[in-house]
């Protein structure tokens, strides 16, 4: 099998899933119990905080175990908002979100809140002036990806959390799902309150994640209960999730340490072999992420290109995972300024640090001789 | 290009006369074994300074190491080159590129070797001619520069230096002898026994446990405390001390207002002995005038009547907002905040009385002879070593 698709998810990998199941069976009593068993399982809950904290530079108190990117992502923005809405009930997102970003923003809409989508240009980016220009007195939340889940276009965040700190009533989130391990992002005085990351996109488990809080930052919790999670996400620790969690995050920053080169020097060259053939558009900017390529072949549709390459045990994914019960065009294609013939044929190919050059070149091949048959089918 | 090593310098320390030389090998040992993750860095002395040669590991979890040593004024990240102009004007080049956001610059040269052909003031204008050249909106500021870069041609070799990250001060613990802390778990003890590792002392600590009263969490917390300080200095002996049945007995016996101060007193005596088993000279409290009732001005010297070994008060003149300024700091506060019970909350009096008198309390004791109890307390304490990572730790770390 040659998997190509970790942008959807990863494969988990087999010490956090051991992590994950010797937690379960050796740690499971409820870290808020006040016996002996349930202080073991807190001191674990507290070192995976520490470490998670450690790793990501910022305060133990600022790290909010969740489950997952949709989750974080939710939290972030309807707790902003309920909880900042007598300052104001403007948010600002982009036209590239992903759904959970997208929709969440939609939702507050019914509520009243006033929702500026700001357009990106043909390298999928945002205009910083553009930005400046949406920010207004009610502007309580600024919400932007760090890395495009289908194309892997990079949005300049530093920069706008610099904008975003000269604003001290506005709350700046980043959904870092498809970046974390990939692209490096300092989160201390970076102006970013809010940050978003998700286990099972960095060889971690389903409905694990981590959502960050800067320590001034308050959120009307969308769940209340025991107040577990500093209040923000009540309901009882799943530890060897976040256990799993941390191990994950410890492993992908190795990773990318010393082999963030190799990822992007294997993407370029999949690009590069990619741009020699005929028919096929490449929609990922120059400048993006190292693990995700997006590529149209007009004409063709991606479907079947999908289950062509699906026989081989090859596989790579249409748009996001999250947007393809959708059967139109992609969403954020279109958004790019792409004709409808790119936007309605768009493949993607998301690399992890376990891919091979050997890997590429066979699926380089499945795809020519896709493409080619197709062809042959339609003459 | 890369920093090869990182240049330390000791503030106080300097002043010292004849003992400096074991107040730098200390020092040197101290940074020894905190990096010793790292097992290709090495601490070296030449010429009256002290350097981390990182031999290919990333300086940053180093200097975040050194960053929590006691006795290191401030610290520099350095390169070392050949002495040749080309070499020299790279090896700036990288320091002013690796410097952070900078606008303006400074470079200084001292030319120690006096065989290398440039003179260091035309050797200034090289460097800063060649810095200007090579980059973009930065200009040269000789007053007020955002970064000053150090050249130094010395004879071996040449160093060139720029940001200068501040260390702790104080003095390398280990220099100043040994003190017993009364760790209590709130936010004042921890940062008492940090403050005198401030001044070079390493510490052991004590710990009254009173089982059922006080539960497994609240003694685990206490080491979990311990542990955070042993990050400033060496590993730490914790001395549990089983605390239960004297403490109902001076309940049960003796009058109410007077409870908190006896017990106190007792804490004292088992205290002093512990130190005597020990060979430590010195208590040290994380006491503070006027913060709650046992501490005030007729308390504390109420209580000090039963020993005559020096008690080290490190927070006594403070106000409660720097403490936990401090304890954040640290990183302490937050395990210290905690809600569990220690032995000093589980009994506590009506009415405590906030000014015990000497004779009082005397008299009160001589009614009832607590001598086979304390001896008790003493022949039960549990001792336990705390290092950096601890069992049950090592436990969790194949889990994360």
């Amino acid at each position: 099998m040659i998997y190509l698709d970790n942008s959807a998810t990863t494969k988990p990998n087999a010490e956090v899933v051991q992590s994950f199941q010797q937690v379960t069976e050796r740690f499971f009593a409820n870290p808020s119990s006040i016996h002996q068993f349930g202080g073991e399982a807190e001191h674990l809950l507290v070192k995976a905080r520490k470490q998670a904290a450690e790793i990501l530079n910022v305060s133990q108190s600022e790290i909010v175990f969740t489950a997952g990117g949709t989750e974080g992502n939710n939290i972030a923005i309807k707790g902003i908002a309920l909880e900042h809405q007598n300052r104001g009930k403007h948010i600002i997102t982009t036209e590239i979100e992903h759904p959970s970003v997208f929709n969440a923003c939609e939702s507050l809409k019914k509520l009243g809140f006033d929702i500026t989508y700001l357009p990106v240009d043909g390298n999928g980016a945002i205009s910083l002036q553009e930005l400046k220009k949406a920010i207004r007195k009610d502007t309580i939340l600024i919400s932007i990806m760090h890395v495009n889940n289908e194309t892997g276009a990079i949005q300049p965040v530093e920069e706008i959390g610099e904008i975003a700190k000269k604003y001290p009533k506005l709350f700046f989130h980043v959904d870092d799902v498809q970046g974390l391990g990939k692209v490096p992002l300092n989160l201390k005085n970076s102006g970013i309150d809010l940050c978003t990351f998700s286990g099972h996109k960095i060889h971690g488990l389903k409905g694990t994640g981590i959502l960050y809080v800067d320590h001034r930052t308050t959120l009307y919790p969308l769940f209340h209960g025991g107040e577990q999670e500093q209040g923000i996400r009540s309901g009882t620790e799943n530890l060897a999730g976040a256990v799993s969690m941390v191990k994950a995050l410890r492993l992908i920053k190795e990773l990318e340490k010393t082999q963030a080169d190799r990822l992007f020097q294997l993407k370029e060259y999949l690009r590069n072999e990619i741009e020699l053939m005929e028919g096929i558009e490449i929609n990922t900017p120059a400048q993006a992420a190292p693990h995700i390529l997006n590529i149209s072949v007009p004409g063709v549709k991606p479907e079947v290109i999908i289950h062509m390459l699906g026989e081989d045990e090859i596989f790579i994914s249409t748009k996001s995972a999250c947007s393809s019960k959708q059967k139109d065009e992609s969403k954020i294609l279109a958004a790019c300024g792409f004709s409808k013939d790119r936007t309605t044929s768009a493949l993607r190919i998301s690399l992890s640090y376990d891919n091979t050059k050997v890997e590429i070149d066979q699926f380089l091949r499945a795809l020519k001789t896709a493409i080619m048959k197709f062809n042959k089918v339609m003459e | 290009m890369q920093y090869d090593h990182i240049l330390i310098r000791y503030g106080e320390m300097a002043l010292k006369g004849k003992n400096i030389k074991q107040f730098i090998l200390r020092l040197q040992e101290n940074i020894q074994q905190k990096i010793k993750e790292f097992p290709d860095a090495k601490v070296k002395r030449t010429q009256g300074r002290m350097f981390v040669l990182l031999n290919g590991h990333d300086p940053q979890p180093i200097l975040e190491k050194l960053k929590k040593i006691f006795g290191i004024q401030s610290m520099s990240l350095a390169i070392k080159v050949e002495n040749e102009v080309e070499a020299i004007k790279d090896a700036a080049l990288y320091a002013l590129n690796n410097g952070g956001n900078i606008h303006k610059f400074k470079v200084s040269v001292k030319r120690i070797n006096k065989d290398f052909p440039v003179h260091s003031q035309e050797m200034n204008q090289i460097l800063g001619g060649h810095l200007l050249i090579n980059t973009k909106d930065i200009t040269v500021d000789v007053h007020h520069p955002d970064l000053e870069i150090k050249v130094e041609i010395r004879l071996e070799a040449t160093y060139i230096t720029s940001s200068v990250i501040p260390g702790l001060g104080g003095l390398p613990v280990g220099t100043s002898g040994k003190t017993l802390l009364l760790l209590s778990g709130g936010i004042d003890s921890p940062v008492a026994g940090y403050l005198a590792m401030k001044r070079g002392v390493q510490i052991e600590a004590i710990h009254f446990h009173s089982p059922p009263f006080t539960s497994a969490r609240a003694k685990q917390k206490v080491l979990d405390l311990a542990q955070q300080l042993t990050k400033y200095g060496k590993s730490i002996k914790v001395h549990i001390v089983p605390f239960t049945k004297l403490q109902q007995e001076i309940f049960r016996e003796m009058p109410d207002g007077y409870a908190m101060t006896i017990m106190r007193r007792m804490m004292m005596r088992i205290s002093e002995k512990v130190c005597k088993n020990e060979s430590i000279l010195s208590m040290t409290t994380g006491e503070n005038l006027g913060q709650v009732a046992s501490q005030t001005m007729d308390s504390m010297n109420t209580i000090n009547e039963v020993t005559n070994y020096p008690i080290i008060r490190p927070l006594v003149t403070m106000d409660k907002s720097e403490i936990i300024e401090i304890s954040k700091a640290i990183e302490t506060y937050e395990t210290s905040i905690l809600p569990y019970e220690d032995c000093c909350t589980i009994f506590v009096p009506k009415s405590p009385k906030t000014k015990p008198k000497r004779d009082r309390t005397n008299a009160f004791e001589a009614k009832k002879d607590f001598s086979a109890l304390i001896e008790e307390a003493v022949n039960g304490i549990e001792t336990i070593k705390i290092t950096e990572r601890t069992e049950m730790e090592s436990k969790f770390d194949d889990l994360l």
